[in-house]
Formats: structure tokens, sequence, C-alpha cells
């Protein structure tokens, strides 16, 4: 394990000697080839949070006969604790565009959208006009690439990549069956790209720096620096850019308050790393992986709760389709606020763990499957005060 | 009825007549109505030739299209852990008792419907609230009912 | 097609690229539970049932979703599966009203056996069931309760896919996820056809149909009351299902003989009323080819469609509104039966009509509706007083403690008890038109229709559309007008393929005279009041047996039925007359689209 000291890093939102669209005009002086290469060369995982390899993705996207293909950005941003993406549309939206056109280049694709969660409808208008700029330019540039955008209706579900085509498709936010994954038959049943705001920037950003400043930050599972979404118990609640693979101790350093006593690494669906672990935790893809959110509780906060905000926020936003996370995420609400009552035996934590194998295992998406990453980090490290 | 007619209209005009398009049409719909009616979700389904079942069925998964009456002004507190932390309760009982009405309901002059929200995406700046396509951080009780009053200062003036 | 191999259980497979693990596992008679599949549909992969392991992936897989691949080396029963199953079925029976013992799929529940099979602890979880949930009764046809339902979506895709009416959709998600109508409406204000086929895909009790057993229990039991039942072709090739024979064993001399011995005053025949029919039927085309073609009257509507589902009566009420002039203007069998059991019957057994109580034992759920429309009144009373389905029947027998299998042969009463094969056919796809087709062409040619043996095969079968053509030659002096003329005739089944046929209908395009629809895939044999399960080979099985019945009886044509040839004769004079018109034909109603 590569562990790393805290460096802030400035990529994402370093606007010096970065015109985008000059981005644009050397990506489109490399060959197609040339870009996945590069791409795929700096380790780039996805920064949504589940961190597939940006460059395979569009490797695989590239490979596809389709006269169809489309470029995504995801930017349904909704884990609890996350709001990144929101920032970084707000700051350099451009960045996000070039960087799909480079993919849209890059994998053949001639059309794109952008799936804005409601809640940030008002970057419409700023991200509209800006659009349609950006899409005659591109075209002054010779390519055959328009964006769109598309207002999501609230779901946090329909930031699972499938579950966001149905939606754009006209119908419930309902993930679908995988095989087949997106690259192959994805929005409109044709080869999609689908990546996340920060990734899109990243990508950019290697077009722009080259891979090697790129790969040298991090480690070797998780290349380069990432976007911070800080709050809770902190002085210092916003958006950090920081090497991957630091230690959660160093994190904890640098934004807790002197009183830390978990930090939720991930959101609702990540974990949580107690003060005992700060020490040999680090944040990355090897150690803990995040999307960003970077929740700090100090002593005084009661874990229960912390959970059981989770527990409803999955209860509610679970799509419904499938039995484990419908029914398991009822169920693991309904059983802790009983042991809390004293109306279930405390070894009916043991119940409810095994459930959340059960959902990790047999739930049909992600979300299902990463309830089990809370409900366990925190259930397992702060038993006594689920029961009493 | 002729409007919702002429509004839905408009919007297929708009968007277009595909299925792809039926997010955005029921949203212009929110926009125009605050919520989908009954005859709106049947001038959508025929508009798309849809039954109205998958119109509804469709909207009734998406916490931004109602498909029951709210009000001209829509308050989402964020309820997330981070603004539960940063006092989001005391900004709830705020309005609380500003509008007379509880969590979830629709003041009787049709103007505010006050609910919940999951994460708005303001974690650091809670606690957070969204009026319509606005957001407001940061908010005290006080900042939360000079908000609600500025949008509908003649009514609320007698409180 | 390429073909993959795979190791399920430790035991080769081999098989077409694109089925699923599923699919492979049947092949080697590995038995996958599943709940949310169902043959008649596509992929949902919801319930999770069915999780096997498949080496190298960290997560179970759906084996009902998930392609079978080459080299793939599949677990179905390791601890981790077993595990995880017997936790999926625990959590459907924690959302579930578990007091299966009022309820009516009870022993007939795909939930019940997966939940007897895990052997499920019915407290390792608490109840998530939510509270006061009240049953739908609003429709004659179809019982709603969700507190039953599991989330299969069967229903929704099976309206959906099947029936492409989509009454049902899934609203709410997460714990409040669950299976509606438009604005979760009663059933009765939906644009529902009541066809029950949701009823027959559902795997629990959630969606049943109506019951008016009791009702007839009762009627039997008042001595006033005359109970004259009519029992429809495809329940006889069906209801063994339910009492321990076969798929596809024809009990009808038992059926009979158990009706009797429930106390039913008089067993008679739809498919007496179904002969009927098609010479009302097979005149009213005739006279509207006369109208169309030698009289040039444009208000003449053709295609003329038959009108004998009222699943599918109802489904061009809401689609097709503009279109109901296409539609004969024939009541249904049970519907004739009706109104002749209160007038014709009444009259020649010397009953005063109010005290006959008309049942008719259907396949259908839809006949429940048909039954209760206000119109169907024409005897001067209610003409059915209630429609059972086949299921229904199976449970009075029960209810009776008859041993069906030890029961003797019966022949039906008479009189509306005596039938042909053309009238059993009418419980398969194809079989109201073969019918049809045998007595019309004999009536312009006086000659048999020509096909060996009167088995019109380009009409039968499963498939979706079916189209055939008779060239009209030699024709008799009255009909001289449609010589030469080739009669085109379309076969549909299933909503989903007759709005196929309406569209062309509709777009005026339709090349075809007559076309028979059956709301129900494989016609009435496949209906929504038949026996659960139901599936393409059982419905292949069912619709066999109907064509054995045929064969196997001495008159199989319709205007040859002695009762037929009777009862125009003694009370309705001719096909189309005015007894005819104010009995046995009916009008229809435009009714909502959306």
């Amino acid at each position: 394990m590569g562990y790393k000291g805290l460096k802030k890093v400035d990529i994402i939102f370093d606007c010096a000697n970065c015109e985008p669209l000059e981005v644009l005009k050397k990506a489109l002086a490399m060959t197609p080839d040339q870009i996945i290469e590069q791409i795929i060369s700096s380790g780039l995982r996805g920064r949504g949070g589940a961190g597939f390899p940006t460059g395979l993705k569009w490797k695989l996207a590239k490979a596809e006969k389709s006269d169809v293909k489309y470029v995504i950005c995801n930017a349904d941003e909704g884990e609890p604790g996350t709001f990144k993406d929101r920032e970084i549309l707000d700051v350099v939206p451009s960045k996000v565009l070039v960087g799909m056109a480079i993919c849209a280049y890059a994998i053949g694709a001639k059309e794109g959208f952008v799936y804005l969660r409601n809640e940030y409808n008002f970057l419409l208008k700023d991200l509209n006009p800006l659009i349609e700029k950006f899409n005659k330019n591109i075209q002054n540039l010779g390519l055959d690439f328009t964006i769109k955008m598309f207002s999501g209706s609230g779901a946090y579900i329909c930031g699972e990549e499938s579950a966001l085509f149905e939606s754009m498709e006209g119908k419930r936010g309902e993930p679908r069956n995988k095989p087949p994954y997106p690259t192959k038959i994805g929005y409109n049943g044709k080869p999609t790209v689908i990546n996340n705001v920060e990734t899109l920037v990243y990508c950019t950003m290697i077009i722009r720096i080259g891979v090697e400043p790129f790969k040298k930050l991090g480690t070797s599972d998780s290349r380069g620096s990432k976007v911070f979404s800080i709050s809770g118990d902190t002085t210092k609640a916003g958006i950090y850019e920081l090497e991957l693979g630091i230690g959660v101790d160093e994190f904890v350093k640098e934004f807790g308050n002197g009183d830390t006593k978990a930090v939720q690494i991930g959101g609702a669906s990540g974990f949580c790393v107690p003060r005992k672990d700060f020490k040999n935790k680090i944040i990355g893809f090897e150690g803990v992986p995040t999307g960003g959110s970077m929740m700090i509780f100090n002593s005084s906060r009661s874990m229960y709760n912390v959970l059981k905000d989770y527990l409803e926020f999955f209860a509610e936003e679970s799509c419904g389709q499938c039995t484990p996370c419908r029914v398991g995420t009822q169920q693991l609400l309904k059983g802790i606020e009983a042991i809390k009552r004293g109306e279930k035996p405390s070894s009916y934590l043991n119940q409810l763990l095994k459930l959340t194998e059960t959902m990790k295992v047999a739930s049909k998406c992600g979300l299902g499957q990463s309830v089990q990453n809370s409900f366990s980090s925190i259930v397992n490290n702060f038993r006594e005060e689920m029961i009493y | 009825m002729i409007q919702t007619k002429n509004l839905v209209k408009e919007l297929v005009d708009k968007h277009g007549c595909s299925r792809n398009n039926l997010l955005p049409i029921l949203q212009g719909v929110v926009a125009d109505e605050n919520y989908l009616t009954e005859k709106a979700m049947v001038e959508v389904a025929k508009a798309l030739d849809l039954s109205s079942a998958e119109v509804y069925g469709t909207a009734s998964f998406y916490s931004y299209l109602f498909t029951k009456p709210v009000g001209k002004n829509v308050i989402r507190v964020c309820k997330t852990i981070s603004c539960k932390m940063s006092g989001k309760q005391k900004i709830v009982q705020a309005i609380e008792k500003l509008l007379k009405i509880k969590m979830g309901e629709t003041t009787r002059d049709k103007q505010f419907t006050l609910i919940e929200s999951n994460c708005l995406g303001w974690c650091h700046k809670g606690p957070v609230m969204l009026v319509n396509d606005d957001v407001y951080s940061e908010i005290t009780p006080e900042k939360a009912i000079d908000i609600i009053r500025d949008l509908d200062p003649k009514h609320l003036t007698d409180f | 097609m390429s073909i993959i191999n795979l190791t399920i259980d430790n035991k080769k497979v081999s098989i077409e690229k694109g089925q699923t693990i599923l699919d492979a596992a049947k092949k080697v008679n590995v038995r996958i539970p599943t709940l949310c599949h169902h043959e008649d549909l596509c992929v949902a992969g919801n319930c999770r049932v069915c999780v096997v392991e498949v080496e190298g992936s960290k997560t179970l897989s759906a084996s009902c979703a998930v392609p079978a691949e080459d080299g793939m080396v599949v677990k179905t029963n390791t601890p981790k599966v077993r595990n995880a199953r017997k936790d999926i079925v625990a959590l459907l029976v924690s959302e579930h009203n578990t007091q299966c013992t009022t309820c009516y799929r009870s022993m007939n529940c795909e939930l019940q056996a997966l939940s007897a099979e895990y052997n499920i602890d019915n407290n390792r979880y608490l109840s998530v069931l939510k509270p006061n949930i009240e049953i739908d009764r609003s429709s004659w046809s179809i019982e709603k309760d969700d507190s039953k339902c599991v989330r299969c979506q069967r229903c929704v895709r099976t309206c959906a896919e099947l029936q492409h009416v989509n009454a049902l959709t899934v609203s709410g998600k997460g714990k409040d996820m669950k299976i509606s109508t438009f604005m979760d409406l009663p059933l009765n204000e939906a644009i529902c056809t009541n066809c029950g086929q949701c009823v027959i895909h559902c795997p629990t009790g959630a969606l049943t149909e109506r019951r008016y057993f009791d009702r007839v229990w009762e009627a039997i039991g008042n001595e006033k009351k005359h109970v004259v039942i009519n029992t429809a072709p495809s329940v006889r090739v069906a209801i063994g299902e339910m009492l321990g024979y076969p798929v596809g064993s024809r009990v009808t001399g038992k059926m009979v003989t158990s009706l009797k011995r429930l106390g039913v005053d008089s067993v008679l025949d739809t498919d007496f009323s179904a002969d009927l029919t098609i010479v009302e039927e097979g005149y009213e085309l005739l006279q509207r080819l006369r109208k169309a073609l030698v009289e040039n009257d444009t208000s003449i509507k053709l295609p003329m469609i038959t009108s004998c589902s009222p699943g599918w009566v109802k489904f061009i009420e809401h689609i097709f509104p503009e279109h109901l002039g296409h539609l004969s203007t024939c009541k249904s069998p049970q519907q004739m039966f009706g109104a002749l059991s209160k007038t014709y019957y009444a009259e020649k057994k010397g009953i005063d009509p109010k005290d006959i109580v008309s049942i008719s034992i259907m396949p259908c759920a839809a006949k429940k509706f048909e039954a209760n429309r206000p119109e169907m009144n024409d005897s001067g009373y209610r003409d059915i007083d209630a429609g059972l389905t086949t299921r229904e029947l199976g449970h009075m027998i029960n209810q009776a403690g008859l041993n069906f299998a030890e029961l003797e042969d019966s022949e039906f009463d008479s009189i509306m008890g005596e039938s042909t094969g053309a009238g059993a056919i009418f419980g398969a796809t194809g079989g109201v038109m073969e019918a049809a087709l045998r007595t019309a062409y004999e009536l312009v040619t006086g000659r048999d229709v020509p096909f060996d043996n009167l088995n019109i095969l380009p009409v039968r079968g499963m498939e979706g559309i079916k189209e055939a053509a008779i060239k009209l030659e030699n024709c008799l002096p009255d009909w001289s007008f449609l010589e030469g003329v080739e009669l085109k005739v379309a076969v549909a089944h299933g909503l989903i393929n007759a709005r196929k046929i309406m569209d062309q209908v509709a777009a005026g395009k339709s090349p075809y005279h007559f076309i028979e629809v059956m709301a129900c895939p494989g016609g009435c044999i496949g209906g929504g009041g038949q026996p659960i399960p139901t599936n393409d080979e059982i419905r292949k099985k069912r619709a066999e047996a109907i064509y054995e019945e045929d064969m196997n009886m001495p008159v199989r044509k319709s205007h040859k039925n002695p009762e037929i040839i009777k009862i125009y004769k003694e009370f309705l004079k001719e096909p189309l007359g005015e007894v005819s018109h104010r009995l046995l034909h009916t009008s229809y109603k435009k009714r909502n689209h959306y």
C-alpha cells in the first residue's frame, strides 16, 4: 500500500494556461487510439465511485461497430455528502464539455448528453448558453458532435448508469440487468460511454498536461488526484483536490477539529472509518474508495443516528424492483429501531449483518450491493451505540 | 382544461412525441401547473401513445414530478445527516410555525408545500433548502422566514 | 447460431449462445427456483430467487437474466447460494400477508411453495407488510389484494407484453413501490379489459378472479330455483388439471357428472350456443358481403370481426372506439345461452324464468364483466346470473367432496345440451374461424369446406396472427354474387396481436373479409380463468385436446346440430330474424382510450 502524506493538488480547477478549446484541438490532432492509449496509461479510474478504468471503457466503446454511439456525462450527483460535481460544473464547465468531446472523438460518437440532477437546475441558466456556444465551436473545429442537456427528475438511483439510461428513455429509473454493459448496449440500446463529471475533466487535463504529471500522483492502484467534498464536524468544510492514497490520519489531522471519532468515506454507500483505524487506512481504491464524500463526525455524534439516516435514505431511494434491496433496506431500518427500543435483542444485529451479506451478493445493482459498506462498518465499530 | 391541453401540446411540439421525451414534457407540465393533474397525464399519454398508467407509473418514480397537488412554491429542506447536524430541525420548526403546516403539507391557500429532501449537495453549507429551483444555504430560522416571506409578502405579513 | 459449453453443478452443458444460465440448467435437469420468471414473459431479474454462483464473480448471478457464456462454471446449490435464496424468500415473506389459511391461492402459490421448500422461519425478520391495505373488489372480474403482492411485476409485463393494454404499472419507488393502475384508481375505472391474464400470471393471491361460487351454492340450495349451467368448450380440457389429471386430459363426461352431483338442475353446453353463434355470425358475414359487394352499401364495415371474446370486445371499445362497426353484432355464446335459458328453455320446460338461475362456467375472467353488462338482460331478466371460472368450478368440486377420478361419465342434459365439433373448437385460437368457414362455405357452395377431414389447419396453432384464403367457386344461386371471390380471413390471439390487426383496419388497409380475435394467448384454452399455471406448452396440450374433442364428435358443423335446426324451427324462425335480433345480437359502447 502506497501510503501518502496529504498533498493538495490543483488540476481540476486550474485554469491557468488552459484554454479548453485548445486542449480539444490538441486532442483532435491525435488519433482516437492515441487518446485512448493515453487515458489507459494514465491509470485514470472513474471518479463517480465505482472506479472502472476510464481508458478501458472508451476502448470497449470504440471497438463496438455501430453508427450511433453516445457520450453521457453523469451529473446526477446524489450521494449524501457529495457536492463536488456541482462545483466543477459551476466553476469549470467547459473542461467537462471538452472531456465529452474528446471522448466522442475517441469512440466515434456524434451525440452527447449531460444528465444533470434536478436539484442543480439553477446551473442551467449558465450551462445552456455555454453548451450552445460550445456546440458551435466544436462544429467549427470539424468535430461532428453535439451536446444536449437532460434534466433529472429527482431519483438518487438514476446515478446508476443503466437507471440513468432508462430515465433518459422516459421510463422509471430502474437499473437493468448486467450484462450487457453500457459500452455494448447503453442509451437507446446503443454503445454508450457514461463518465462522471470529474472523470471527464481529468480526461481533459490528461490530454492537456500529459500522462506523467497525473500518473506520478497517487498510488499504483489509485493514480492521480481526486476532488473531495468535505463536511460534518470540521472548520474547513468545502471542496478540496487531494492526491489519492493519503492516510485517513493525515486527512483527519488536516480537516478534523481535534475530536474526530469517525470519518464516513464515500457517503451512505461508503465506509465508516473509526478513530482506531485512522492510522492504517488509506483513501483510494486499494483502501477506502470514495466518490468524494467525506463526512467527519465528532465524539458527540450518535453513530446510531448516522446509520439510521443512511438507512432511511436507502429505503426511500432504492428503486424497489429487486427483493434484497427493497425489503432489505426496510428490514435494516426497522431492525435497528427495534433493537434500540429493546424490542429485539442485540444479537439481532448479527442477523442484520448477515442480511447485508445477502444484499451484497444478490442485489441487482450497486445500491443494494453497497448498503453493507456503511452498515457493517458502523455496526461493527459502534455496536454499543446501536444498542444503548 | 383547455389550458392543460394546450400546454401539453406546446410541450410535445417543443420536445417531440417519442417516449424519450416523456420526462422533459412532464417537467414542463409541473413547471407550469405545479403538479401533474389526472387530465395532464391523460393528455400526455394521448400525445405519446402510452397508457395513462405508464405515464403515472413513470412520474411517480420521481420526487420532482408530483402526482398529487402541491402548492405554488415547494420548499425542500435537506434532511441528510450533515444538515441535521447543522440545525435543520430548527429551520423546519420555524417554517412549520410560519406557514401553520406540518412537514409534507400544503398551505390552505395553496401557496406553499413543505417537504424534506435527500441530500441537496450543499453539505458544507448546511442547513440548506431549495425553494423551487433556488438554493439557500447556511440558513438560520430567521433567514428561512425572510426568504419565504419575500415570496409571498402580501399573504404572510399577518404572521 | 453458435454453441457454447459450460458446466453447471459439475455437469457439462452445450447450449445456443444467447440462452440464459437458467435455460442451460433446465437442459441438464438442474432445477433452479424462480419467482419473477415466467416462460411467457421477458426477463426481469427482479426477485433474485434464482441466484447462482458463477466462478470468478464476486456477486451471485440471477440465472434467469444472465446469459450463459462459454467456459462458465456455475454452481446452483452452494451454501452461499442457499443462504441468499433463503434470505430472499424470508424477505418476501416478511413483506407478505401470510394468512395463507384464508387465501384463495393457498396450495397453488409460488411463494408458499418456496417458503415451504426453504423452510422459512416467519420470525427471522420483522413484518414490513403495509398496514391497512384494502382489497380492490371494484371490478366484476378481478380482485387485487396488494397485501399479497411480491412485486415480481409479472402482471405488469403480462399486461404490456402479451396484451399491450398497460392497465397495470409499477408506481412509487423504494419501500413505496407497488403495482397500481393509473392514479391507483379502482380496477373498474382503469382502462382494463378484464382478460385476467394478470391473474393467471400472478404467482400469489394478489390478483385473483372475483369469486361467485357462493352465489351458485346459494341458488343450488334454494329449492325454488332452477339452476342451469353451461360449460364452455375449453373448460372440459382444462378442469382436469385442478383435479389430479395431466395437462390436456379430456374429462367432459366426468365434468358433467360432477355438476349434476353438485345439485345443478340442468347441465347444458356452451358448445350449443357456440354453434348458434356460428350460424348467426355466418349469416351476418354473408349479409355484410352482399350489402357491400352487391348493394355497394358503404356503411357496411368489412372486415367483420368476431365478438365472442369479452376481453377483446372491451379492448376495442377502449382502444378503437371509432371502429366498433367492424364487430359482429352477435352476442357471445355465453350471452346467447343466457338469453335463451330464460326464454326458449324456460318456455320449453315450463319454468317461470324468474326462477331460473343461469350460470356459466368459463375459462375467462372477462365473462364475469360481460355477464354484468347492463344491457345483457334481453330475456327480461339478467341473462346470466353468474360467470364462474374453470378454477372456481374446480374449487366447487373439491368443496363438494367429490372424488372426481371415480365419477362415471355422463351426457349433457337437454335441451341446449347438444353440440358439434365446430362448437368445441371455439376454445382454441382459430376455432371460431374454422367453425365459421365450415358452415359459411357449405351455405354458399353446398359442399364441404375443401380441407382434409374439415380440418382447416392454416388457422390452427400458436402463431400470433394467422391468415387463410378460400376461393368460392360454383356457388349456389342465392350466393352467386360471391362467385370467384377469394374469401380472406385472419386470426389473432393475444391483444397485442389484436392491436396489430386493428391498426391495419383503422388505417383502412385490412385485406381481410373476416377476422377472429381472442383476447387471450391461445384463445380460451389459455384464458384468464383457466388453471394456473398456464404457459405455451400447456396451451398447446389443451388445444390438442380440443381438436380431439372435435374429431370425436359425430357432427362437426354447427348448422348440422339437430338442436340448432330445431331451435330455428320452433323459436328463432330464421338466422338474423326478429327474435334473433332481440335476443342474440347486441351493440357496443365507446369507452375512454386513455
